[in-house]
């Protein structure tokens, strides 16, 4: 059936909406570290989504949007409004330049998933939802853009920050750990 | 070597996020530069640990199935009102008696599954050379056989002044449970009575009064947590009548 392109209908919405079902609730499991409070979020997404779904562009990025009502959705909860989502420095754009590497920081790919999966627990929230994005949803910086709300040069710079702050997590944690002594 | 025009923006090349002339540009600077090239690898290398590690989560069907039905049970908005007039009832409809007609099929299969067992039961036991493993027709000797041998007990009648009359017992099963199988005679005719602990599932959906299965007739009930059936090739009086005596044993 042709769907008409001002006015969606909801059986388009479920075409839509279900097949990213499960990469939603990762992406919620990630930010509130809790079972019920991503299953809560996941579940107002989907019921806000549908609400405002006639508001949606069609033609436009339909995950982004998607990712965006979570997100929103998380930042007005009660553990979202804990976390911080300002960052010092954010408003320069400027792209950090990268250490000088030395052959053992090749060891970090060796890390153990969980010892990753650790040190992403441990990220701010921004940095840890900005390389979700990049890395699992494999979202372009445009998408990002898209879903954060922010220009695609904030995108580059925090995307930066946010791999720095994780390697030298990562570091720490191996020196201190099974690569130490 | 000039590094520093392609340091920053390594990441935007490991996240294919280049432009193609200016990705080639750089791939060609990285087969003559080994830092920039390891800085590469490390790079690359940590966005694959992020991917594994960052699948972490995953739902569960019964928050899938939740959302589903959040979304799916909203009113169609496309739909004309008229088409939802007509086809919802007719579908409901449709949708009941398939719903209804495979229960009763499933209940019916279920009976008769029932049933020609308790008759095989029967049959093999008139058949073989032994009918019963207790023979007596004191009630009070065939009753206390069985203790040991089954999970319950139960209560038979005094049959002074009936026409009936207590052959013996044996141990018999239905659907692996162990229950007792009784052989009773009445004017030349052998009926039995199955004892078992009424478990549910498999009988609930039995017909009280008595029925004719496989020219057999067959009255179940179920009394103090145990299921009876008396079945035998009689008339429907006396498989009555036997009930009737077992349901009044004290």
């Amino acid at each position: 059936m042709k769907v008409q392109e001002d006015n969606p209908s909801v059986a388009r919405f479920e075409e839509l909406a279900m097949p990213l079902f499960d990469q939603l609730y990762n992406f919620a499991r990630w930010l509130t570290q809790d079972t019920a409070e991503a299953e809560d979020l996941v579940q107002e997404t989907y019921t806000k989504a549908l609400r405002g779904f006639s508001s949606f562009q069609t033609g436009t990025n339909f995950r982004a949007w998607m990712y965006r009502i979570l997100r929103n959705s998380f930042l007005s909860s009660r553990t979202g409004l804990k976390t911080t989502i300002a960052l010092d420095g954010e408003n320069d754009d400027r792209v950090l330049p990268a250490e000088t590497t030395t052959p053992e920081s090749v060891l970090i790919e060796q890390v153990d998933r969980e010892l990753v999966q650790q040190a992403l627990t441990e990220l701010p929230v921004p940095f840890r939802e900005i390389l979700l994005l990049c890395e699992v949803e494999e979202m372009s910086y445009q998408e990002i853009s898209e879903t954060l709300v922010i220009p695609i040069g904030t995108v580059m710079s925090r995307l930066s920050r946010a791999r720095k702050r994780l390697r030298d997590l990562l570091q720490k944690k191996s020196d201190g750990g099974r690569y130490g002594v | 070597m000039a590094c520093e025009q392609w340091r920053g923006n390594l990441d935007a090349y490991v996240d294919g996020e280049l432009q193609a002339a200016e990705a080639g540009a750089l791939g060609r600077h990285l087969r003559e530069c080994a830092a920039c090239a390891s800085d590469v690898l490390e790079r690359v290398q940590l966005k694959r640990s992020v991917q594994a590690a960052g699948k972490r989560y995953t739902a569960t069907a019964n928050l899938r199935n939740r959302i589903q039905k959040t979304i799916s049970t909203k009113p169609r908005r496309d739909a004309g009102w008229l088409w939802k007039l007509l086809a919802v009832p007719a579908l409901s409809v449709l949708v009941l008696s398939a719903a209804v007609g495979f229960y009763i099929r499933n209940e019916t299969e279920r009976r008769q599954r029932v049933y020609s067992e308790l008759a095989d039961l029967h049959v093999a036991a008139l058949a073989s050379s032994a009918q019963v493993d207790v023979v007596s027709t004191d009630r009070h000797t065939v009753k206390p056989w069985f203790q040991g041998k089954i999970p319950f007990t139960f209560n038979l009648p005094e049959l002074q002044g009936s026409e009936f009359t207590l052959l013996g017992g044996r141990v018999t099963y239905l659907s692996q449970t162990p229950g007792a199988h009784l052989i009773y005679q009445v004017r030349k005719h052998e009926v039995s009575v199955f004892i078992f602990q009424d478990r549910g599932e498999e009988t609930t959906s039995l017909p009280s009064g008595p029925v004719h299965a496989q020219s057999f007739t067959v009255q179940n009930w179920a009394q103090n947590g145990l299921r009876y059936f008396v079945i035998g090739d009689v008339g429907t009086e006396d498989i009555q009548a036997l009930s009737k005596l077992l349901q009044n044993a004290r």
